[in-house]
C-alpha cells in the first residue's frame, strides 16, 4: 500500500527546492519546532502547522572546521527570528570572521547530483 | 516511588583491559573477557558467581549475547543500555536495581574498543542526519566546539584556559604508569597544534586509543565478604537533553546539573564533600562545564577555576586523576574507565597519583555530544 503522508523531511525538501526555509508550528504550544517531525515534543499531540520562515536569523554558535585536505569551513548554529534553531554554514565571509550575532539571511545551496538542497546563510549586511 | 538505596551496592571489583594499541587481531569481546576475568579476580570471585552481565560498545549491536557465549555463561539478567560513553554509569544503577530486587547478586559490566587498532571509521557508524550531515560538521569535535565558542562569548572562557584543562590532564597521566601519553605538555603546546574545529586543537580532544575493561558490582552485605573494600555506590543521577547539538536547549548548561544534583540528594553530600573527580573529558570544554554543572564552582567561572594548575597534582580540587580521556586512554566510550578510577582512589591504589584521604570520588559519564549525563558518587565504608 503506497503511503497516504508525504514525511515532514520530505516536505521539508520540496519547500527548499522551490526555495523556501520550513519549520513546524505547535499551535497547541504556540512555539515553532525543528526539526520537522510527525509529533510535537512540547505537547506530544500531532497537529503541527508548516510555516515558510523569512529567512533571517542570528549566529548562535560557530566553529571553523580543518579538514585534513582542502580549505577550512564554517559550520554554525542559526537563530531564526521565528524562534528556531538550526544547523549551517555562513558563507560570502572568511569562516573565522562569522561572529555570535552576526545578522544573517538564508539562501538555497544546490549541491548537485544527487544531493538535495539545503539552507545555508550569507550575512545581511556586508562584513 | 520507590528508588535506588543509598550503599546498597558496591563496586567490589574494577580491572582495565589491556590499552592504548592492542595486539593485533585482538576483539572487543576478547578486551571484555581479559576485564572480566581481571576485575574477578581483583575481588576473588569467579565466572560461576555472575549471574548479570552488561556491556555497551560502538563496535557490535549484540555485544552483550557474544559476550555471554564466548564466557559459557547464561545470566539471569542482562543490560545494554547504549548511551555513549555515560552507558557504564547507567549500567551501574541498573545493576544496582536488579540487585535490589532480588533479579540478580553478582553483575559484571564489561566494555572493549579497538579502535586505534581498526580505524575510527571502522569503529564507528556513520550516522546520516539530514539537518546537519550536509555541513560537514567534524564529528563529534565541532559539536563540542560550537559549545566551547558560547562559553566563550558568554563568559569571557579563553583558549588558553582551555589548554590548561589539558596541561593539568598531562601532568595527572605523567603519574599513571598506564597512561598513553609519557611526555610534558604546555599551555602553548596545546594552543600550536593543529586546529581540529575551532577553538579545539587535537591538544584539546581526547586520545584515540584501543581499550576497555570491567567492573564487578554486588550487594553491599556480600561486598564486605570480598578481597578489597567495597566502593559504595552512595548516589547516582542521569539527565538526556538532546540527541543532536542543533537541539540542545543551552550550550553552556548540560545534564550535569540535574544528574548532579539528583546524585548528591541520593548521596545525601554536597560537592565539598567529594575528595576525587573524574570528568568524561572528550574534549577541554568537558571539564570546564561539568566543574559549573557539578557545583565545584560557579557556572560562568569554570574556565577561571582551572587555571594555574588548580585541577592538577599539586591543585586544590583532584580533578582526572588517571591523566583522562585527553592523556590517559580514551577508547571511545570512556565513562568505566572513570568508575575504575574512582574506585582505587577509594581503595587507595593509586600510588603517586593517589589523593589524600580519599574517601568519596564522584564519576561523571557524558554520552553523545553533551546529550547524556549521568553521575555516580561512591564512597568508603566511613561513608555510609
Amino acid at each position: 500500500m503506497p503511503a497516504d503522508i508525504q514525511s515532514p523531511l520530505g516536505v521539508y525538501l520540496d519547500h527548499l527546492e522551490r526555495g523556501e526555509l520550513v519549520y513546524q508550528f505547535s499551535p497547541e504550544a504556540g512555539r515553532p519546532v525543528f526539526f520537522p517531525r510527525v509529533l510535537c515534543p512540547f505537547t506530544g499531540g500531532d497537529r503541527l502547522e508548516w510555516r515558510v520562515s523569512a529567512g533571517i536569523g542570528t549566529v548562535h554558535a560557530t566553529t571553523v572546521v580543518h579538514p585534513a585536505e582542502g580549505a577550512p569551513y564554517n559550520v554554525a548554529l542559526i537563530d531564526c527570528d521565528e524562534g528556531f534553531r538550526m544547523m549551517s554554514r555562513v558563507e560570502e565571509v572568511a569562516p573565522d570572521k562569522v561572529r555570535i550575532g552576526l545578522r544573517v539571511r538564508f539562501r538555497v545551496h544546490r549541491p548537485g547530483g544527487d544531493e538535495p538542497p539545503y539552507p545555508v546563510f550569507i550575512p545581511v549586511e556586508a562584513v | 516511588m520507590g528508588g535506588l538505596n543509598r550503599g546498597s551496592a558496591a563496586i567490589v571489583g574494577v580491572a582495565e583491559s589491556d590499552l592504548g594499541q592492542v595486539a593485533d587481531g585482538l576483539s572487543i569481546i576478547d578486551l571484555m573477557a581479559q576485564g572480566t576475568k581481571r576485575a574477578l579476580d581483583d575481588c576473588g570471585l569467579s565466572l560461576k558467581d555472575v549471574d548479570a552481565l552488561f556491556s555497551a560498545t560502538a563496535q557490535s549491536r549484540l555485544s552483550v549475547l557474544a559476550l555471554a557465549e564466548y564466557l559459557g555463561i547464561n545470566p539471569a539478567f542482562l543490560g545494554s543500555t547504549i548511551v555513549g560513553g555515560s552507558s557504564f554509569e547507567y549500567h551501574v544503577a541498573h545493576a544496582m536495581g536488579a540487585i535490589a530486587l532480588g533479579l540478580c547478586n553478582v553483575a559484571v559490566i564489561a566494555y572493549g574498543s579497538t579502535q586505534r587498532s581498526i580505524g575510527r571509521k571502522q569503529a564507528s557508524v556513520r550516522e546520516i542526519n539530514p539537518y546537519e550531515t550536509p555541513f560537514k560538521p567534524f564529528m563529534p569535535t565541532s559539536a563540542y566546539a560550537l559549545a566551547a565558542s558560547r562559553h566563550m562569548h558568554e563568559f569571557g572562557t579563553t583558549r588558553e584556559q582551555l589548554a590548561a584543562v589539558a596541561v593539568a590532564a598531562r601532568e595527572w597521566a605523567l603519574l599513571n604508569p598506564a597512561a598513553w601519553e609519557k611526555e610534558p605538555l604546555t599551555i602553548e603546546g596545546v594552543l600550536s597544534s593543529r586546529m581540529v574545529s575551532h577553538p579545539l586543537t587535537v591538544r584539546d580532544c581526547c586520545l584515540v586509543t584501543d581499550g576497555g575493561g570491567a567492573i564487578v558490582v554486588t550487594s553491599a552485605e556480600r561486598a564486605r565478604s570480598l578481597k578489597k573494600p567495597p566502593a559504595y555506590v552512595l548516589g547516582f543521577g542521569q539527565s538526556v537533553t538532546h540527541a543532536s547539538i542543533s537541539n540542545m536547549p543551552d550550550l553552556t548548561v548540560t545534564g550535569a546539573l540535574a544528574a548532579g544534583e539528583a546524585a548528591y540528594k541520593m548521596a545525601k553530600l554536597s560537592p565539598p564533600d567529594v575528595d576525587a573527580v573524574e570528568l568524561y573529558d572528550a574534549f577541554t570544554i568537558n571539564t570546564i562545564l561539568f566543574l559549573e554543572d557539578l557545583g565545584f564552582c560557579k557556572k560562568g567561572e569554570g574556565g577561571a577555576f582551572v587555571e594555574g594548575g588548580r585541577i592538577g597534582p599539586s591543585g586544590r580540587l583532584a580533578v582526572n586523576t588517571n591523566g583522562g580521556g585527553l592523556s590517559y586512554c580514551h577508547p571511545g566510550m570512556y565513562g568505566l574507565l572513570l568508575l575504575i578510577e574512582a574506585v582505587r582512589q577509594l581503595r587507595g591504589e593509586c600510588g603517586a597519583r593517589q589523593v589524600k584521604d580519599c574517601e568519596v570520588a564522584l564519576a561523571h559519564g557524558n554520552g553523545g555530544v553533551l546529550s547524556s549525563q549521568a553521575t555516580i558518587i561512591l564512597g568508603t565504608e566511613a561513608t555510609l
